[in-house]
């Protein structure tokens, strides 16, 4: 997308946030058969079909505004939302070379990167930012490297050190996180990260995905999407923060949840960084409500079934258990039982 | 895999059959960053066989617009050496792999030991540059046969000073790792690279001393040993792949055009692991991976370095 028509709207309160046709054509739908079986689904990082949200290493969509006034307005309230270590400094320049030349080059009439021997110029027009700086002196720039290009990238970004055999999240901008906080995660090891999620532990899924990325190699990136869904369209579900969305779950019914519940999906990256061999993890969030999916009636009668027959922990672990139920209300009049092709394509 | 194009831009003799070469990108543009202690693995095509062998960048891992790496010519070069040192020229195009980093200085370290023995100053080099540049505390020691072996010492002198500590064993000076681990502060790392004999002392020096494993640290490769001819059957594909006498598992698989992930090739990464399913023979395990049940169970090989006394063996593939 060159002409981004960026739109006004929230992410909370009055929560005006809605999906435009075109975005919900390329929604990352993540179901490619009736039943939901959790897998690692890594796949390479390579650039997908035009249009598409793999398109561009970083994906820029018509929330990009909205979602950077958002991320802003949470770290106003939480300063924690940022942290890093000190000895992440060099990885933190690699993900400011990284974010800025990926968006100059993918969306160039949107963001312009000039570099004159270390002297580098960012400009992000839809954001209305310029600025000069020095390249590895963080003193020439206004905040933190990390800080400054997380506010204007969206999605959330973890810079996990590699050492002892294992990764450390060492730094991380969150600031949409689904349920998990980084003031208790920051310096965390893979394992005490990846607590106990329920089918997954046993199966020596997380032994496996850790040995893979250890052995990330640079230029091959990684991504896979995970989901779970989220009542309003609200970015922030920070366990911090739990008072002001929890409750929300409570006021679904089979009137409303088309209108309040949304799939929740997450384009999970991964990124071995050059000069400080640490590995980004960028897990962007894409969300639509049942109303928009239902547009697309393979999308709408597939979803009913994975919702209806998935594993009584999983609703647990995705905080569905206490709407299910008018949740299957909503759902269940969408599904006529038709047989549906594989594949996680609209129609 | 992803591989870089690049062209041999000069070569230099910079110690007794330690040849020097800096490589740019073949388009003219810069070459993605690393860091210290990353290697790349060089494809060499002699006639019908591809080499490919690990090397440590040796460059400044800030300047990207070479690459340079030192090869050492070993005495029973099953040819990945002896092509470098008397095939390539200025010009050769070659195909590496991007950087990879398996030696890695650990962030969190108060004080950094690196100790080097021969060739195994290679990977030090960049490494000095980023902790110079970082500002760390380390020390480098570094043993030769004698100064005609002795590579990059007055490059590293310059720009280290007394932060290089020589070991000339042609004058009798010889590095004791004992002496040298007893008394470090608490917080301190050590790095070894070099010989076999000199990286087990090491290890077994700060063993005894009571060192945290994840505070000493190793790099070595291994080349592939040679051995006798044997045939693999890939159970997946139902295909058969002759190993020749003089090459690896892995060479002989890329030869025959089956994928094999690496990142190392020289044993010590794990990244080659492969699944064995039967074999009429012995496994001969070469790397420095793999654990003692590991083997015992004799389901596993890394076949960028081991291989197998046998007719055949099957692997899950
Ligand atoms: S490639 Fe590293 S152990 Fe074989």
């Amino acid at each position: 997308m060159n002409n981004l028509a960026y739109k006004l709207e929230t992410f909370r309160d009055d929560y005006t946030f809605r999906n435009s046709p075109d975005a919900i054509r390329r929604f990352p739908f993540p179901f490619d058969q009736d039943h939901y079986m959790y897998s690692v689904n890594i796949e390479p990082h390579k650039p997908g079909a035009p249009g598409s949200v793999f398109e561009h290493t970083f994906d820029i969509d018509e929330h990009y505004v909205a979602e950077c006034a958002d991320k802003a307005l949470t770290l106003a309230q939480d300063k924690g939302r940022y942290a890093a270590l000190p000895h992440m400094m060099d990885a933190q320049w690699d993900f400011l070379e990284l974010t800025m030349e990926s968006l100059a080059r993918d969306y160039p009439d949107q963001f312009k990167l000039s570099k004159e021997g270390e002297r580098w110029t960012w400009t992000n027009l839809p954001l209305g930012i310029e600025d000069s700086f020095i390249f590895g002196d963080a003193s020439t720039l206004p905040m933190e490297p990390l800080e400054y290009m997380g506010r204007q990238v969206q999605g959330d970004f973890v810079l996990l050190d590699q050492r002892e055999g294992t990764l450390f999240a060492d730094a991380g901008f969150i600031t949409s996180q689904a349920d998990w906080s980084l003031a208790f995660d920051i310096g965390m090891a893979w394992h005490e990260w990846h607590g106990p999620v329920p089918q997954v532990e046993k199966m020596g899924v997380m032994e496996r995905a850790l040995k893979f990325l250890l052995s990330l190699q640079q230029g091959s990136p990684v991504r896979r999407l995970n989901w779970t869904m989220t009542i309003n369209p609200r970015l922030d579900t920070s366990p911090e923060h739990y008072p002001q969305w929890g409750p929300d779950k409570l006021k679904v019914t089979a009137e409303n949840a088309g209108r309040k519940a949304h799939l929740r999906v997450e384009l999970q990256g991964l990124f071995r960084l050059p000069r400080s061999n640490a590995i980004l993890f960028s897990i962007r969030c894409y969300l639509m409500s049942l109303e928009e999916m239902a547009t697309y009636p393979r999308w709408i009668k597939r979803f009913h079934r994975v919702i209806r027959d998935l594993h009584p922990d999983l609703l647990e672990y995705k905080g569905i258990k206490v709407y299910h139920a008018p949740l299957m209300a909503w759902l269940a009049p969408h599904d006529d039982g038709e047989e549906l092709p594989l594949g996680t394509q609209p129609e | 895999m992803s591989h870089l194009n690049v062209i041999v831009s000069a070569i230099a003799d910079v110690a007794e059959g330690i040849r020097h070469f800096t490589l740019v990108d073949a388009a003219g543009r810069e070459l993605p960053g690393f860091s210290g202690g990353s290697h790349v693995v060089v494809s060499m095509r002699a006639g019908a066989r591809t080499y490919r062998n690990a090397y440590s960048l040796l460059s400044p891992p800030s300047d990207r617009s070479n690459y340079q790496i030192a090869v050492r010519l070993q005495e029973n070069s099953r040819g990945g050496s002896r092509f470098m040192h008397e095939q390539v020229q200025v010009g050769t195009a070659l195909e590496i792999a991007w950087p990879v980093n398996l030696f890695a200085i650990s962030r969190v370290g108060r004080k950094h030991i690196l100790v080097a023995g021969g060739i195994g100053i290679t990977p030090f080099m960049s490494q000095a540059h980023d902790l110079l540049r970082t500002g760390a505390n380390f020390e480098l020691h570094y043993a030769f046969r004698s100064p005609r072996h002795a590579a990059f010492v007055d490059e590293l002198r310059r720009l280290l000073g007394p932060r290089l500590k020589c070991y000339d064993q042609s004058q009798g000076q010889l590095l004791d790792p004992a002496a040298l681990l007893s008394h470090q502060p608490l917080g301190t790392h050590v790095y070894v690279c070099g010989p076999g004999g000199m990286v087990d002392a090491v290890l077994d020096t700060a063993a005894r001393l009571g060192w945290p494993d994840a505070h000493v640290h190793h790099e070595e490769f291994l080349a592939p040993p040679v051995g006798e001819p044997f045939a693999i059957r890939l159970a997946q594909s139902q295909r058969v792949v002759e190993v020749g006498a003089e090459e690896s598992m892995l060479e002989a698989m890329e030869a025959a055009g089956v994928d094999v992930p690496y990142l190392c090739r020289g044993g010590a990464c794990g990244r080659c692991e492969l699944e064995v399913l039967a074999t009429d023979g012995v496994l001969e395990h070469h790397d420095h991976y793999l654990s003692e049940d590991e083997r015992r169970a004799g389901n596993k090989i890394m076949p960028c370095v081991s291989r197998a006394k046998c007719t055949f063996i099957e692997l899950n593939l």
